[in-house]
């Protein structure tokens, strides 16, 4: 059956639950690491980040407003899901990063097992960094963590699925939603990622992926009045600091992250919940 | 009917032990600044209260090396049990000296002595005792085992308290290990550098807390020196983001403390009296020189007009003048320069539309007094309604459903506080939910305590003071 001509996907975009192609009608070749042509991707301009953003926007009030139980089962419905494709991201990861087939396949279980221990964060969160403030005198005084709102993901250049994963669920999990400018040249487990969760039940515009140059798209993301915190790990040391600068504009949360792709394997901590988290503190007195 | 007049009830200005001259603090000396020094004004009188001495560029470089020579020798490997004595010691010397720093601060500031007596200098001392106690027990704030100190921290704080805003920046550095040196505002150092003397009474060791006076020029080289690892600033949005762009792409930190245009919302069921109160609490507090002011109050339409009633007969007692006086509820505008500021907006309201009902209080011929006013008829589209005003001046909008005051409470781009004035508890926490705000006072406003968490979403800056969460602007974390 060796002669069957497979049918080829064709990599879109993923804003708003949709997958469209660049508004621009650009696209680039993606090639594995011997050279060999894989696909053309879309190559998302500033429209197309501008689109992503507003439907980021319009999802944030439902997705930070479900419970965080809700948002927890939804998280690990992704992880199912991805579960059903390993093969597939093996493939991909594969040929993108081009490791061996064994190593693919335990890059696609940690990114699985990652996107698990983030869905099991959502409904800890409170407990871990809320508080009960003693304040001197009659009042209830609390603190909550609340999602900061819409957060630009310029992802790891490298890593095209742990990296990936390792960013993007933290936002995700805290009830922030997301742009993510996937890895230049190692796109396609990235959309991939997207068809998993436009197939389970994350809401449309939650996650918004976007194929390009984060160097490119980078500075567009910072410099968006409505994009609230931005992760600038895929994006090169010079473009950093536009986008750090850019952000500067209107206050954004900029990530500090190590100058090297870290390694995505090692174990997480609470840091980047925390980054995407603002804490509330709300005050009401006592007895009057 | 007879009616009580107030007698003058003033706080004698002698308690403040003013001296001619005041100069910077660097090194555990007080040096003579090389920068042009500074007269600073009693805003009440106008008349030169000191003679400050500024830093110039190599004093402020002078102290950045005292600081990372007492972080890397003395501060940094001190035992957290050691470091917390030093703490309490400075708690207990600024109650010991409550009074006349209290009088200091108004006679330089310009706010009621009754407020810096009840609130700014307590409140100072309470950070300072709250910090304490966390500098051995860091390994419990939840930031995994044995937190590091960032290093030496620079840090810039405002006029509008300046004591209390510097007991915010300093005790949290100090507590988790770090640094600091810290410039006061232009306008309002004295406090600032008789700090400095509590620093030595406390035998705190040298270059520990390095206190440089100046204006931008001295807080913009302390923001681009090369020897410093984390910023602090609280004061204006603009100058927050000059500040963020000229750290961007270095390894610097920075927690930023900026404007607002807090929305106090008043429903139909809220007890009309006691939110009268916190509405004239929430802008009059210290003239309106508050970031987190209620200066947008959002009334639902069936009690607007009762509520501006009683909020123009409450308003009209508020008694303006001589901020010594004990019975002074609104003391001077900071600076002529802030004056000519909240005239400009407060006429643009006008110009817009807005009605304006000023208090018919009299102003005393000198000093820089504004009379608390309200602008009704507000819409958000005003410059009233989006703009930091910061002073004694509320604008008033309003609206039918909880819905629509939520958007129009969120509707800016800052995000420091929110007042919800209801009896309905699910209605509160209802809307407590939806602010986008970093403090949310029901039935109660401006309420601050070192252990409870302050700071704001979106252009109201980021990063925390106070509680648990406020030690993680000082750690590497």
């Amino acid at each position: 059956m060796s002669d069957r001509v497979s049918v080829a996907k064709t990599y879109k975009l993923y804003i708003d639950g949709k997958f469209p192609r660049s508004e621009s009608g650009r696209t680039y070749p993606v090639t594995d690491s011997a050279g060999g042509f894989l696909a053309n991707a879309s190559h998302a301009s500033r429209k197309d980040v501008r689109d992503a953003v507003s439907a980021a926007r319009k999802a944030f009030g439902g997705w930070s407003g479900a419970t965080a139980y809700n948002r927890g089962q939804v998280l690990y419905r992704v992880a199912e899901m991805l579960e059903g494709r390993r093969e597939q991201f093996a493939a991909e990861v594969s040929a993108c990063e081009g490791v061996s087939a064994a190593a693919a396949s335990s890059v696609v279980d940690a990114a699985v097992d990652r996107w698990v221990w983030y869905a099991g964060w959502t409904d800890k969160i409170a407990t871990v960094l809320g508080a009960a403030n003693p304040v001197a005198g009659p009042y209830f005084s609390f603190t909550v963590p609340e999602p900061t709102g819409v957060v630009g993901v310029l992802a790891p250049q490298s890593s095209s699925l742990l990296g990936l994963v390792s960013v993007l669920a933290p936002v995700v999990a805290t009830g922030c939603t997301a742009v993510v400018v996937s890895s230049a040249d190692r796109p396609l487990p990235a959309i991939t990622l997207s068809e998993v969760l436009a197939t389970s039940d994350v809401p449309g515009g939650v996650v918004n992926v976007l194929t390009g140059r984060a160097d490119e798209l980078g500075p567009w993301l910072a410099s968006h009045a409505d994009v609230n915190a931005i992760d600038p790990t895929g994006a090169s040391p010079e473009a950093r600091i536009d986008v750090a600068q850019q952000a500067s504009a209107t206050v954004k949360r900029v990530l500090t992250v190590p100058g090297d792709e870290p390694d995505w394997t090692r174990r997480p901590d609470m840091s980047r919940l925390r980054h995407y988290l603002e804490a509330k503190t709300v005050w009401h007195p006592k007895g009057t | 009917m007879s009616v009580w007049e107030y007698a003058p009830a003033p706080e004698s200005r002698d308690l403040a032990n003013l001296q001619p001259n005041y100069r910077p603090f660097i090194d555990g000396e007080f040096v003579d600044g090389g920068g042009d020094p500074l007269k600073s004004v009693n805003p009440a009188t106008e008349e030169i209260l000191a003679e400050v001495g500024t830093a110039s560029e190599s004093d402020v470089d002078a102290a950045v090396r005292a600081a990372r020579r007492a972080f890397e020798q003395v501060w940094g490997p001190m035992p957290g049990a050691e470091r917390a004595k030093y703490l309490f010691r400075i708690a207990r010397l600024l109650q010991e000296r409550a009074r006349e720093l209290a009088v200091l601060e108004t006679l330089d500031n310009g706010k009621p002595i009754k407020e810096s007596r009840d609130s700014d200098l307590p409140t100072a001392a309470a950070h300072f005792f709250y910090h304490a106690g966390w500098a051995d027990k860091l390994d419990y704030a939840g930031y995994g085992p044995d937190p590091k100190p960032l290093g030496v921290a620079g840090q810039i704080i405002p006029w509008n308290f300046p004591l209390l805003m510097l007991a915010w920046k300093i005790a949290p550095a100090l507590a988790t290990g770090n640094t600091v040196v810290l410039k006061p505002a232009e306008t309002t150092p004295l406090s600032a550098l008789v700090f400095a003397e509590i620093c030595r009474q406390a035998g705190l060791p040298a270059g520990v807390v390095n206190i440089v006076p100046g204006a931008g020029d001295v807080g913009s080289l302390l923001v681009r020196h090369p020897g410093i690892d984390k910023i602090a600033f609280t004061g204006s949005t603009a100058v927050g983001k000059e500040i963020q762009h000229a750290v961007a792409g270095t390894p610097k930190r920075l927690t930023l403390e900026l404007g607002g245009k807090a929305a106090n919302v008043v429903f139909d069921d809220a007890p009309l009296d006691q939110a009268v109160e916190g509405i004239v609490g929430g802008i009059f507090f210290n003239q309106g020189h508050v970031c987190c002011a209620g200066s947008r109050l959002l009334v639902q339409e069936s009690v607007a007009d009762e509520l501006l009633g009683k909020l123009r007969a409450r308003m009209s007692t508020l008694r303006l003048g001589d901020p010594l006086d004990k019975n002074t509820d609104i003391g001077a505008i900071n600076s002529a320069e802030q004056l000519a500021k909240i005239r400009e907006l407060t006429a643009s309201g006008e110009d817009e539309g807005a009605q304006r009902w000023t208090s018919p209080c009299e102003l005393p011929e000198r000093g820089f007094f504004f009379a608390p006013t309200v602008l009704s008829g507000v819409e958000q589209s005003m410059r009233v309604a989006r703009e930091e005003i910061f002073g004694p001046v509320l604008s008033v909008l309003t609206f039918r459903t909880p819905d629509e005051a939520v958007t129009k409470a969120n509707n800016t781009p800052y995000g420091l506080s929110a007042g919800l004035w209801t009896e309905k508890g699910s209605r509160i926490l209802w809307l407590a939910d939806r602010m986008r705000a970093g403090v949310v006072w029901a039935n109660t406003f401006n309420r601050f305590d070192p252990a409870a968490p302050f700071g704001g979403y979106q252009e109201s800056g980021f990063g925390r003071e106070g509680g648990r969460t406020g030690l993680e602007a000082y750690l590497h974390v």
